[in-house]
């Protein structure tokens, strides 16, 4: 089967980003970009998928400027075997993201797309339920096992309160949680390999999207600032001032 | 203007994130009604219907919604979308999976994890692990949200709305095949008043016994870092943080835990944090209100013994 992965460049997981002086939006400028962790992990199981011989094909697809062909080599490298780069604006919401991925996957007709959960920029966790809504197809979000099995996957979600294991014929949209596995890292030799893989460029029009605005961004805050705390200097003074000055035990 | 809630529950109680959505539609302002979507739920719909605020509660009850599987609860929901301007449901696991389908085939954006309404068209949520508050208007006819339900408090009880039942029933294309819950007799980690949370200090899954006694002791919940789980000290579900559950209890105990920005996303709205680490350097003493800088093997027996 082949699998479809979209991937997106978010701010490395490990910066931690500032708002702009004039709330316009958080900072991005200079700073480390990186392919968004859960997406790391999604490449990952498609890789996999592939290695046991259940996948013929993985093709990752990016959604924005130019400089989202970074990550797409990054994903390639790691095993991804083509790259579909649609050029548009690097803020789309979610269901723009889904509209463009559908029309993607209607050319391509994968029989499996496996997404992050979320982008830990926009903290959304949207697109892949939303895929999976405008293809009228099953999904399995938040998954931390999948098996194929047949014309169909068994996959393992984390729910709250434990885990759920699902069936869903394909084609079908995953959405992929921290445990599903371990991503690996790019080997150099693989990295040199990425660069002559086919990357094909589409732009909106060619997929014969139209997009509309949804939302407008009226301003970004820094989050209220916690008061400096105390050191306490024995368990004696926390239970003390736990008890007597925060009244919370 | 009409609020639709799509009620959080488990086939038999209504869970106490439904009573804070409620609380949010009742922000934005209009009428409230409350789906309830499973199988066998009646008990749900009479607590839903006795929510204040509440005016109508919808009932659909039946086997095909058992699992509460996304695709055709969406597709419900979407189906009685017509009368109503704004579709809620708490960010929890099942908010999450099915709403963003229904706005989807309402060809609208969703706003996630919502913590504040400004009024009926804007709403403030986090993005970037929490680090920034985003004010969004929204220009879509419908709006659909998914509420984040430590950020609002819960309704009380004492209404007595209108139970209505739903007869449509839209057969799923997935199978359910299982699920392993976990059992604990402790307060739910969404909604505990207190949680003693484990990091990669803890060193083994064994000591986590420790911190269930001290958590007895204070009637509280236990949670964890991402370390802890990855390292198979505790379930995933135990997991706060960006990725994990998101809380804000009165008083959240760190121990053993880094607090890398992500863990920090799940927990830093707790009204009092107390961080035990043995590292003078380590991030969470800078969001903790009160730091104890000890080995946590001695510091939490001290403190079980205190209490």
């Amino acid at each position: 089967m082949k699998i479809l992965v979209p991937v997106k460049r978010v701010v490395d997981a490990n910066v931690k980003v500032r708002v702009k002086a004039d709330n316009t939006n958080v900072d991005t400028a200079n700073l480390k970009m990186a392919l968004n962790p859960f997406c790391e992990i999604a490449v990952e199981e498609a890789v996999r998928l592939k290695e046991a011989g259940h996948a013929t094909e993985i093709v990752v697809v990016s959604i924005g400027s130019k400089a989202v062909q970074e990550q797409m080599r990054t994903a390639m490298a790691l095993g991804a075997d083509r790259g579909i780069h649609v050029e548009a604006d690097d803020e789309l919401p979610a269901l723009s993201i889904a509209k463009l991925l559908k029309a993607v996957q209607d050319k391509e007709q994968a029989s499996l797309i496996l997404l992050g959960k979320q982008s830990i920029d926009g903290d959304n966790n949207q697109t892949g339920q939303m895929l999976a809504a405008l293809m009228d197809a099953p999904q399995a979000t938040f998954a931390s096992k999948v098996v194929v099995d047949g014309n169909a996957l068994t996959v393992t979600r984390e729910v709250d309160g434990g885990l759920q294991t699902l069936k869903l014929p394909l084609p079908a949209v995953v959405t992929t949680d921290l445990r599903l596995n371990e991503p690996r890292y790019a080997k150099l030799p693989d990295i040199m390999k990425a660069k002559k893989k086919p990357l094909d460029t589409l732009t909106v029009d060619a997929l014969g999207v139209t997009l509309k605005a949804h939302q407008k961004l009226l301003s970004v805050n820094a989050p209220a600032a916690r008061q400096a705390g105390i050191k306490v200097a024995s368990v004696e003074e926390l239970v003390e001032k736990l008890k007597n000055d925060a009244k919370v035990i | 203007m009409s609020i639709l809630v799509l009620a959080e529950h488990d086939n038999s109680s209504l869970k106490l994130d439904s009573a804070k959505v409620v609380s949010a539609a009742a922000a934005i302002g209009g009428d409230v009604h409350v789906l309830v979507v499973g199988s066998q739920c009646d008990a749900v719909a009479k607590a839903a219907a006795s929510l204040s605020g509440v005016s109508k509660v919808l009932l659909a009850d039946n086997a095909v919604y058992s699992a509460h599987l996304a695709d055709n609860i969406a597709k419900l929901v979407v189906e009685l979308a017509g009368s109503y301007s704004h579709i809620l449901a708490p960010a929890s696991s099942m908010g999450k999976d099915t709403l963003p389908r229904v706005a989807a085939l309402l060809d609208v954006a969703q706003l996630s994890e919502v913590v504040k309404v400004m009024d009926a068209n804007t709403f403030v949520r986090p993005i970037y692990a929490g680090n920034a508050l985003a004010t969004v208007q929204s220009l879509d006819d419908k709006k659909v949200l998914t509420v984040r339900a430590s950020a609002f408090d819960a309704v009380s009880e004492g209404g007595s709305a209108a139970i209505e039942s739903v007869a449509v029933a839209i057969t799923s294309t997935t199978a359910f095949v299982s699920q392993e819950l976990s059992v604990s007799e402790r307060p739910e980690l969404g909604n505990a008043g207190i949680i003693v949370s484990g990091g990669r200090g803890m060193g083994s899954g064994e000591n986590f016994a420790l911190l269930e006694k001290l958590a007895d002791k204070l009637g509280a919940a236990v949670g964890a870092s991402r370390a802890a789980v990855d390292a198979g000290f505790v379930p995933n579900d135990l997991q706060v943080g960006q990725t994990g559950k998101i809380v804000a209890p009165n008083l959240y105990i760190a121990v053993g835990i880094s607090g890398a920005i992500q863990h920090l996303a799940g927990m830093k709205d707790s009204k009092v944090i107390v961080a035990i680490n043995k590292d003078p350097e380590a991030p969470i003493f800078q969001v903790a209100d009160y730091a104890l800088e000890a080995d946590l093997f001695e510091a939490v027996p001290k403190l079980i013994d205190l209490l």
